[in-house]
């Protein structure tokens, strides 16, 4: 039944060409004179001129650019493995809650999304910063408790404006990415497999690593993706939480489109990226395909 | 460049990305014979606080004002045409940009008879000679804002922001790549025009080292992070700084002695201006004695409107973080565009700094 639209093809096309050409006018034909800019020139303030050179390409494999490149990896590949840990047993405690608290549960999840990520960004610069709420809270608890014991006043903790607010704004804001593909995966597995584990010797830890684990791995795969892919070419998060060097390679893009005016060499920055993003993607298939043909 | 809050200039934005192509509710057709509206582009907080329903009352013109937060975006956003603007708020330097890129239109001084209430020396510029394109609507200077409880005198250098540790994490400073190069020049004791490429490398050496005493480059927030108390001394705007010292009587503001950077904010009218003549008479409206008065009321930046400072209280014209002493300003200088080489340099010089 599902390979049922290959044998009415006018059908298929019919339903298809509205996406398609979409797809084509809004995405695909933007991104191709974003391409060209890439391997342009400015010839005044407002114009371009594509050359087919590629200087900018040249220019953007500089040191300096590889490096925060390279820092962007990091922040993101951070970013992931601490939604990965924090975000697993999140998603195994859905799976195995009952329905009515799964419901909530989910909910909890998703309720972030209801409002827009700069809101949300100021109001965890507001729970952050030197005299936030979580240094007020702190504040409180130490002088309250330093007045019995006679301890130093409370010095608040840095933690707005630093690479360490960057990955926690990123990691609060990509964490939903993260659980919801997980639990997909898990509430999927077949239980009966964990209860056989159990059953015939295996302990937790054994059981968690050997069955629950690779049962899951195509949730963990798109989590992993979904979470990265965005991190990697966050521009809000390092802009409103970071410090003096927590400049990312979105923020670099964003000038070259505004302060330095520059859109060939925004262009091929952008297009930097999207080539590493392809690659994840790439990855990504290959895994699926090797344990297709293995099952 | 007024409070570039970017949580408010964001919204803006998308404010006006949906007014500007809701054009459901059509206006009636003025006595000009143009439609009885007008689209401002504008910088928030830079308007008084009647200024555009006393405009309506007087003209039956309705203003629907969207906001930008920097002149990169005033200047990414029309450079792909007008989207509907009649007047916009570029500085000094974007004048320049505009007009090379012949994105403005011409004045018609016929038409703005209160250009006479501007002082003298304001009815000229050397980035517009003969002010055939742009018309003043507020000069400004950046200096350093600051905490008085926490900061021991008057830190009236650079040197405190850039070259010491003296105020080490309490520091914010501007990140506007052409700013910060162009101050960093003006501290090592050149002009803040044509800094040549050694100096820019001096600059960038300069401020990797101070880097670690920096707490933050903001992007003109920087009145908010004194006013919350984040940090103790900024690089930031004497308007915006005299904005929260109206609420905070601990926040002070001085243009250090090695002099600084003015800047100009204009009204002009883009090419493509749908509304040419509702723009004309807003203009001439804006620069009425007792408009500009409510005006500088409101937005607390110097005016270059000499009939509407005499109707202003001494405590705006007194006031030293409005209007800094003069010999500070003897020594302090307008910036030009000097052209996309010199912006791709600064660009990359502060993707240094910000990298090291």
């Amino acid at each position: 039944m599902t390979e049922d639209w290959k044998q009415s093809r006018p059908l298929f096309a019919v339903l298809s060409a509205s996406p398609m050409l979409w797809l084509l006018v809004f995405f695909l034909a933007p991104l191709a004179i974003v391409w060209g800019y890439s391997f342009g020139e400015n010839t005044s303030l407002t114009e371009i001129a594509v050359n087919g050179r590629l200087t900018n390409y040249a220019r953007a494999l500089k040191p300096l650019y590889l490096a925060i490149l390279g820092k962007s990896v990091w922040f993101a590949g951070l970013t992931t493995l601490i939604c990965l840990i924090v975000g697993f047993p999140v998603a195994v405690a859905i799976t195995f809650a009952t329905p009515r608290t799964k419901a909530w549960l989910l909910l909890l999840i998703m309720l972030p999304f209801w409002t827009n990520l700069l809101i949300r960004t100021y109001a965890l610069m507001a729970v952050l910063r030197s005299e936030g709420y979580i240094n007020a809270a702190l504040a409180f608890g130490w002088n309250g408790i330093g007045q019995l014991v006679g301890a130093r006043a409370f010095v608040p903790l840095d933690l707005l404006h630093n690479n360490f607010a960057v990955v926690f704004g990123l990691v609060y804001v990509q964490f939903p990415f993260m659980v919801l593909p997980l639990y997909a995966a898990l509430d999927r597995l077949d239980r009966s497999l964990i209860e056989a584990s159990l059953d015939l010797g295996a302990g937790h830890l054994a059981t968690f690593a050997r069955i629950v684990v690779p049962l899951s791995l195509p949730g963990i795969v798109s989590g992993v993706i979904v979470t990265f892919i965005p991190s990697l070419g966050a521009y809000l998060t390092p802009d409103l939480l970071g410090g003096t060097n927590s400049q990312m390679i979105a923020n670099i893009i964003e000038r070259q489109f505004k302060s330095a005016n520059d859109w060939p060499f925004g262009a091929a920055l952008s297009f930097l990226l999207m080539y590493l993003t392809f690659a994840a993607i790439l990855i990504q298939s290959l895994l699926s395909r090797r344990r297709g043909a293995a099952a | 460049m007024p409070d570039r809050r970017s949580l408010l200039a964001g919204l803006g934005a998308v404010a006006a990305g949906f007014s500007l192509t809701d054009c459901s509710t059509r206006a009636g057709v003025g006595a000009n014979g143009e439609e009885a509206r007008l689209n401002l582009y504008n910088w928030d907080t830079y308007t008084g606080r009647s200024t555009l329903t006393d405009f309506r009352a007087k003209t039956g013109i309705a203003v629907k004002m969207s906001l930008f937060g920097n002149n990169d975006e005033l200047f990414a956003r029309l450079r792909a045409g007008n989207p509907g603007f009649d007047v916009i708020v570029p500085s000094n330097e974007f004048v320049t940009r505009l007009r090379q890129s012949n994105m403005l239109m011409p004045i018609d001084h016929a038409k703005v008879p209160n250009f006479a209430n501007l002082a003298a020396a304001f009815r000229d510029a050397p980035f517009d000679p003969g002010r055939r394109y742009s018309i003043p609507y507020t000069w400004l200077v950046l200096g350093l804002g600051y905490r008085k409880s926490k900061i021991d005198g008057v830190p009236d250098s650079w040197k405190w922001v850039f070259d010491s540790d003296r105020y080490a994490g309490r520091i914010g400073v501007f990140s506007e790549a052409d700013d910060l190069i162009r101050l960093g020049a003006k501290y090592l004791g050149h002009s803040v025009r044509d800094v040549p490429p050694p100096v820019v490398r001096q600059v960038v050496a300069m401020l990797i080292r101070q880097k670690p005493f920096i707490k933050v480059f903001h992007h003109d927030e920087g009145q908010d992070l004194l006013a919350a108390g984040d940090i103790d001394l900024v690089v930031e705007y004497n308007g915006d700084i005299a904005q929260v010292m109206a609420d905070d009587p601990d926040l002070d503001f001085v243009v250090p002695r090695e002099g600084t950077l003015i800047n100009s904010d204009c009204l002009c009218i883009p090419a493509g201006a749908p509304r040419p003549d509702n723009a004309h008479r807003f203009i001439n409206f804006v620069l009425d004695a007792h408009v500009g008065a409510g005006i500088s009321q409101t937005i607390r930046y110097p005016t270059p409107n000499a009939a509407a400072l005499a109707l202003m209280p001494a405590e705006y014209r007194d006031n030293r973080a409005i209007f800094p002493p003069a010999n500070r300003m003897a020594r302090s200088e307008y910036g030009d565009f000097e052209g996309m080489r010199h912006a791709q340099l600064v660009d990359e010089a502060v993707t240094e700094i910000m990298a090291a």
